[in-house]
C-alpha cells in the first residue's frame, strides 16, 4: 500500500499510555529507536500530551454506499482521523448490503483511496439482512478485504438456526459474529428504553429483557458450538450479568459498550428530541453505572462507537419517525476521560486496550492496529491532550451530518494528532507550520 | 386634591338620591332591572335595588338585579394580563324589555360602558338602557354619557380615583390619588 | 399560559383556574346569542396529522364561539409513511399568522416539538399525542366531574341549591353560571372523590392525561385493567390503587364516577400480538353492563371519552342510564376548549 509521503518524525516529551514521559521516534511509517532518527528529523513537542496506539472503531456506520448525504467514506474517515482513530471496522447495512465480495472490496478500497484511516469491512450474516440465509461469508474473508467480522447490525440475527450455522461457519476463518442483540418481536415499534419515563412520555417501550434474552441465548449457542462471540453495544445491567457468567463459563465471547450508553440516560428523551433516539436505547441510571462498572473490570472489553450519521431529515421530525442512532467519532474519546479516566476508573493504559488494542484483536487486525508503542511497530498512534477541555457544537465536527446527541456538552480532552503508519491525518492547528 | 373625597355618608347619600331619580324617571320601577357591572358595580346595584323597594314595595329586589361581566367584550383584552373571567347573573325573567340600568363605580372612558352595551346585546333585547355611576371623572373616549351620576370629580388623566366599598373592603370612601 | 400540551405539569391553581374559567364559557353557551366577540382577530388553525372528527367540531366550535377564525388544516402522513413533515408544517402555519396551534397527531411528543421546536410563535394547545397526553379531555372529564359531584354543583346529589337567580336551571334560557357565595363548585377542586378508570391504560392518552390531573385535584384514581394493557412501570409503582378485574375494583370501592376507556379494535385483533384473548372475555372482565352499574353508589356518574364500543366495554343499558353524563361530556368539551382558547390567546402579547 502507498503511504503518504513517509515522515521522519520525533514526538518528544509525551508520555506512552499516559506514564513516564518518552520519545519516540518514526521512520518510514514505523516505530524506531530514537538514536535512529536522522538528525534533521521534525521535532514534535508534546510536553504534557499522552501517547496511545491508534484507536480501532469496531463499530462505525460509514453509509457509502447509498446514504452518502449522511456520511460518505471520506468524510467518516476525516471524522474517525480526528476522533483520534487509525482504523474503523465498517458495517454491512448499506445500500446495497455489504454481503458479497464485491460490495466489501469496494468499501475497502475506497478507504484506502481515501487514506486517513484504514476500514475494515464487516460482512452482512445473511444475505440482505434479512435473516433468511446465510450470505456468503467465505467469498468475503477471502476478499482483498479480508473480513474476518461478519454483522448484520442494525438488525439481529433472530432465528436461532440461523445465528447457530453463522457460528460454526465463520470458524473457518477465525471469524466473529458481531451480534446486534435484540429480540425483535418484543420490540415491535418500540422507541425507547420501558420504564417509568417511555409511560410517562406515551412512547413504545423497548424492554431491557428483549437484549438480554438474545444475550443469553447467543452466549449460550456460542458455547455450545465452541465458537466466538461479538456482543454489540451492551445496554443493560443484565446484559452485563450474562455475560460475566458466560466468560466465568469459559465462553469465548467479547462485548462492547459505546460512549452514550456510558454517559446518558433514558431521562434525555423528555424533550422528545430525536438526537437522543438510538438502538439500543439509553437507559437507567442504574444500567449507566453497571456498564462502567462492567468496563472497568473487564467484563466489557471495548468501546465501540456505533458512529451512526443520519441526514437531517431523519432526525428533524416526530420522534417516531426518526431514524436510530447517533454520531460518536469524534467525542468517544472525550467521553470516555471524562467518564471513566477522570473519575479514577480506568487509566490510560487501560483506555489503551479497551480502544485500541483489544478491538484490534477481535477484528483480527492485530497484526497493523493496536500494537504496542515499541521499536520496529507501525507508527499507528494517537496523541492526546488530556487537558484541551471543549465543548461539542454540531456545526463543529467533521461528519456530513450533525447528529450529535452532545451539543453543548464540555468534554475534558481530545485528540491533537493522529498518525497512520507514520503520516498525520489529524493535527490540531497547534502544530501547524511543525509538519505539513 | 387628593385623597378621601367621598366618605360613607356622602355615598349613602348619593346612592338614595340616584335610586329616587331612576324611579321617578322611568314613572316606576314597574320595568327596571339593575345589573351591576363587575366588580363594584355588583354591590351598588344591590344598595341600590333595596332604596328602590323601600320606596316601590311591590318591586322584587332578588329578583330584578343581576351582576355583568364584561370581560370578554373588552376592547383591551390583549394589551394587559390575562384577566379571570367573572360571573354574569342576569335575573330569571330575562332583561327583554325591561328597562336596564347599569350600574358602575366609575364612569372614565366609556369604553368598559361599550363593552357593557356590547354585552348586553347577548343577553337579551332591553326596551331601553340607562347608566348609573357613582363617580364620573372625566375623560371619555367614546359618544357615552351617564344618565345618573353620584358626584362628578374633575381629575387629571394621570390620577386614580378609588372606590372602597363596605362589601368587599371594609370601608365605603371615594379615594384621589396622584399618578405616578 | 403559554401553551397547553398536558396535565402532567399543571398546577392545581392552574387546573382549577381552567374548569373556573370553562364554568363560565358554558353559562355563555346557554344564552340565545352564544358567539362572543372575545377573540376576534385571532387565528386558530386546527392541525390534524390523525383523523378525528369529533374533537375537531369541538375545538372548532369552541374557537368560533369566541370569535376566532379558524382555519382547518388536515396534514397527510401516518406513523407508516411519511408525509408531510412537521416543522414544514409548523413553518407554514407561522408563515399564515397563526395565533394559536391546535393540534392532534400520532406520534407522541409532536405538540412538544411544535410548542418547543423553535418553528413558530404561537400557542400550541394539544388535542391529542399519540399514545401520550390530551389534556382537554381529561380537564373535560374534571369538569364534568366537578359539576355533578362537588359542593351543590347543578346537578350534584343533594339537588340544586334553590337560591333563586343562582342557579342554573337545566338550560332554560337564562341563567347564569350557577355559583356565588361557595356553594357551588368554583374554585374547588376533586377532592376525596374516588375515581375508577377502566380499560386500557397503556395506550390510552385520555388516561395518562385524567391520573395525573385527578391526582392534583385531589382524587384518587383506581386503575382497572389487564395486566397486559397497564405500563410495566405502574405495576410497579407502590401506592397506586389497580385491579386486575372491574368486580375486584366494585367490591373494594364505593366509586363517584367510572370512566370507561375506548377499546381499539387492533388491540384485540392483532392476532400473535393481541393483548387480550377475545371481545368476549373482555367484556365480562371490564364490561361496564347493568349488574356492574347497580353496584355503584347512587350518585356515581358513568363517563366514556367516546367513540363507544357498546357491548365491548360498556353496554348500552350504562350508557344510556340517567347516570351516564357521555353526552354531557361532549358539550362540556366545547366549554373547557373555550377556556383553554381564552387563557392562551388572551392577554398580552407575550411573544
Amino acid at each position: 500500500m502507498t503511504d503518504q509521503q513517509p515522515t521522519a518524525l520525533v514526538i518528544v516529551g509525551a508520555r506512552p499510555y499516559g506514564e513516564e514521559p518518552q520519545d519516540i521516534a518514526i521512520l518510514d511509517g514505523r516505530i524506531v529507536p530514537v538514536e535512529e532518527a536522522p538528525e534533521d528529523a521534525t521535532r514534535l513537542d508534546a510536553d504534557g500530551l499522552i501517547l496511545l496506539p491508534g484507536l480501532v472503531d469496531l463499530h462505525t456506520h460509514l453509509r457509502e454506499p447509498g446514504r452518502e448525504d449522511a456520511e460518505t467514506i471520506e468524510t467518516g474517515s476525516r471524522a474517525a482521523a480526528v476522533g483520534g482513530w487509525t482504523a474503523v471496522h465498517a458495517m454491512a447495512n448499506t445500500t446495497p448490503v455489504a454481503d458479497t465480495a464485491g460490495v466489501v472490496e469496494q468499501v475497502w478500497s475506497r478507504g484506502k483511496e481515501v487514506g486517513l484511516v484504514d476500514v475494515y469491512p464487516v460482512g452482512a450474516v445473511t444475505v440482505g439482512l434479512k435473516g433468511e440465509r446465510l450470505s456468503e461469508m467465505g467469498a468475503m474473508a477471502d476478499s482483498r478485504a479480508r473480513v474476518r467480522l461478519f454483522s448484520d447490525d442494525g438488525i439481529c440475527v433472530y432465528d436461532p438456526v440461523i445465528m447457530r450455522r453463522a457460528l460454526e461457519y465463520v470458524k473457518t476463518y477465525d471469524g466473529a459474529v458481531v451480534q446486534h442483540a435484540q429480540d425483535l418481536r418484543l420490540t415491535e415499534g418500540s422507541q425507547m428504553h420501558e420504564g417509568e419515563i417511555s409511560a410517562e412520555l406515551g412512547l413504545a417501550g423497548w424492554p431491557a429483557v428483549a437484549e438480554e434474552s438474545i444475550v443469553a441465548r447467543d452466549v449460550l449457542l456460542a458455547g455450545h458450538v465452541g465458537s466466538r462471540l461479538h456482543v454489540q453495544h451492551l445496554s443493560t445491567a443484565g446484559s452485563v450479568e450474562i455475560i460475566r457468567w458466560a466468560k466465568s463459563r469459559g465462553i469465548d465471547v467479547t462485548a462492547e459498550a459505546t460512549p452514550h450508553h456510558l454517559l446518558l440516560t433514558d431521562e434525555s428523551a423528555r424533550g422528545y428530541d430525536p438526537l437522543f433516539k438510538v438502538n439500543p436505547p439509553l437507559r437507567t441510571q442504574a444500567d449507566v453505572d453497571a456498564l462502567r462498572e462492567a468496563v472497568a473490570d473487564g467484563t466489557i472489553d471495548i468501546v465501540a462507537t456505533d458512529h451512526a450519521p443520519h441526514a437531517a431529515e431523519d432526525k428533524d421530525c416526530e420522534w417516531a419517525s426518526a431514524s436510530f442512532g447517533m454520531l460518536g467519532l469524534e467525542t468517544a474519546l472525550g467521553i470516555i476521560q471524562k467518564v471513566l479516566v477522570d473519575s479514577g476508573a480506568l487509566t490510560w493504559r487501560d483506555v489503551a486496550r479497551i480502544m485500541s488494542e483489544k478491538p484490534a484483536r477481535i477484528g483480527r487486525i492485530d497484526a497493523e492496529h493496536g500494537r504496542p508503542i515499541a521499536p520496529g511497530e507501525p507508527a499507528n498512534l494517537t496523541l492526546v491532550d488530556p487537558d484541551a477541555a471543549w465543548t461539542v457544537t454540531p456545526d463543529g465536527l467533521h461528519s456530513r451530518a450533525h447528529n450529535t446527541p452532545f451539543g453543548g456538552i464540555e468534554l475534558p480532552g481530545r485528540a491533537v494528532a493522529t498518525f497512520l503508519r507514520g503520516a498525520p491525518t489529524h493535527l490540531d492547528p497547534r502544530f501547524e507550520g511543525v509538519l505539513a | 386634591m387628593t385623597g378621601t373625597i367621598l366618605g360613607a355618608a356622602d355615598i349613602n347619600r348619593a346612592l338614595t338620591r340616584i335610586a329616587h331619580e331612576i324611579v321617578e324617571r322611568n314613572d316606576g320601577a314597574d320595568r327596571i332591572v339593575l345589573l351591576g357591572i363587575l366588580t363594584r358595580g355588583v354591590p351598588l346595584a344591590e344598595r341600590l335595588a333595596e332604596r328602590i323597594a323601600t320606596v316601590e314595595p311591590d318591586w322584587d329586589a332578588q329578583e330584578r338585579t343581576g351582576a355583568l361581566d364584561i370581560t370578554m367584550y373588552r376592547d383591551d383584552l390583549f394589551k394587559n394580563p390575562t384577566r379571570t373571567i367573572g360571573t354574569t347573573s342576569v335575573p330569571d325573567a330575562g332583561i327583554d324589555d325591561a328597562v336596564v340600568v347599569l350600574v358602575d363605580d366609575v364612569f372614565h372612558t366609556g369604553r368598559t360602558i361599550r363593552a357593557a352595551l356590547d354585552a348586553l346585546r347577548d343577553l337579551g333585547r332591553p326596551a331601553a338602557v340607562q347608566l348609573a355611576v357613582l363617580v364620573d371623572r372625566g375623560h371619555r373616549e367614546l359618544p357615552i354619557r351617564a344618565d345618573y351620576v353620584g358626584k362628578n370629580i374633575p381629575t387629571s388623566r394621570s390620577e386614580r380615583v378609588n372606590v372602597h366599598l363596605e362589601e368587599l373592603d371594609g370601608e365605603d370612601a371615594v379615594i384621589l390619588r396622584k399618578g405616578e | 399560559m403559554r401553551h397547553l400540551l398536558g396535565t402532567d405539569a399543571m398546577s392545581r391553581e392552574d387546573a382549577i383556574l381552567i374548569l373556573d374559567t370553562a364554568a363560565q364559557m358554558a353559562a355563555t353557551q346557554e344564552r340565545e346569542v352564544r358567539k362572543l366577540p372575545t377573540l376576534r382577530g385571532k387565528t386558530v388553525v386546527n392541525l390534524f396529522f390523525e383523523d378525528s372528527t369529533r374533537t375537531r367540531i369541538s375545538f372548532e366550535a369552541a374557537a368560533k364561539r369566541l370569535s376566532a377564525d379558524v382555519i382547518n388544516f388536515a396534514a397527510k402522513g401516518s406513523s407508516l409513511s411519511k408525509g408531510e413533515s412537521l416543522k414544514d408544517t409548523a413553518l407554514t402555519l407561522q408563515a399564515m399568522g397563526a395565533d394559536a396551534v391546535v393540534v392532534r397527531h400520532w406520534a407522541s411528543g409532536a405538540a412538544h416539538q411544535l410548542a418547543h421546536g423553535g418553528w413558530l410563535h404561537g400557542s400550541v394547545l394539544n388535542a391529542g399525542d399519540g399514545t401520550h397526553q390530551h389534556p382537554t379531555q381529561a380537564l373535560l372529564d374534571a369538569f364534568t366531574m366537578r359539576r355533578h359531584l362537588v359542593g351543590g354543583g347543578d346537578r350534584a346529589a343533594g339537588g340544586a341549591n334553590g337560591s333563586g337567580g343562582a342557579t342554573r336551571s337545566g338550560g332554560s334560557g337564562h341563567g347564569e353560571a350557577g355559583d356565588r357565595g361557595g356553594e357551588g363548585p368554583t374554585g374547588k377542586g376533586l377532592d376525596g372523590l374516588r375515581v375508577a378508570i377502566v380499560g386500557d391504560v397503556l395506550h390510552s392518552r385520555v388516561a395518562a392525561s385524567n391520573v395525573p390531573l385527578l391526582t392534583t385535584l385531589g382524587a384518587k384514581v383506581t386503575l382497572v385493567a389487564p395486566p397486559t394493557l397497564l405500563p410495566v412501570s405502574l405495576r410497579e409503582r407502590d401506592g397506586l390503587d389497580i385491579h386486575y378485574t372491574l368486580d375486584q375494583a366494585l367490591d373494594a370501592h364505593d366509586f363517584d364516577a367510572i370512566m370507561m376507556l375506548r377499546v381499539q379494535r387492533e388491540r384485540m385483533t392483532g392476532g400473535r400480538s393481541a393483548f387480550f384473548p377475545s371481545p368476549e372475555e373482555y367484556s365480562r372482565l371490564y364490561g361496564l353492563d347493568g349488574e356492574r352499574l347497580r353496584r355503584l353508589p347512587d350518585h356515581a356518574i358513568v363517563m366514556h371519552p367516546g367513540p363507544m364500543n357498546r357491548g365491548l366495554e360498556i353496554s348500552a343499558e350504562a350508557a344510556d342510564s340517567p347516570r351516564s353524563v357521555i353526552v354531557e361530556q361532549v358539550a362540556n368539551g366545547v366549554a373547557v376548549r373555550m377556556a383553554a382558547l381564552y387563557l392562551l390567546l388572551a392577554g398580552e402579547d407575550q411573544k
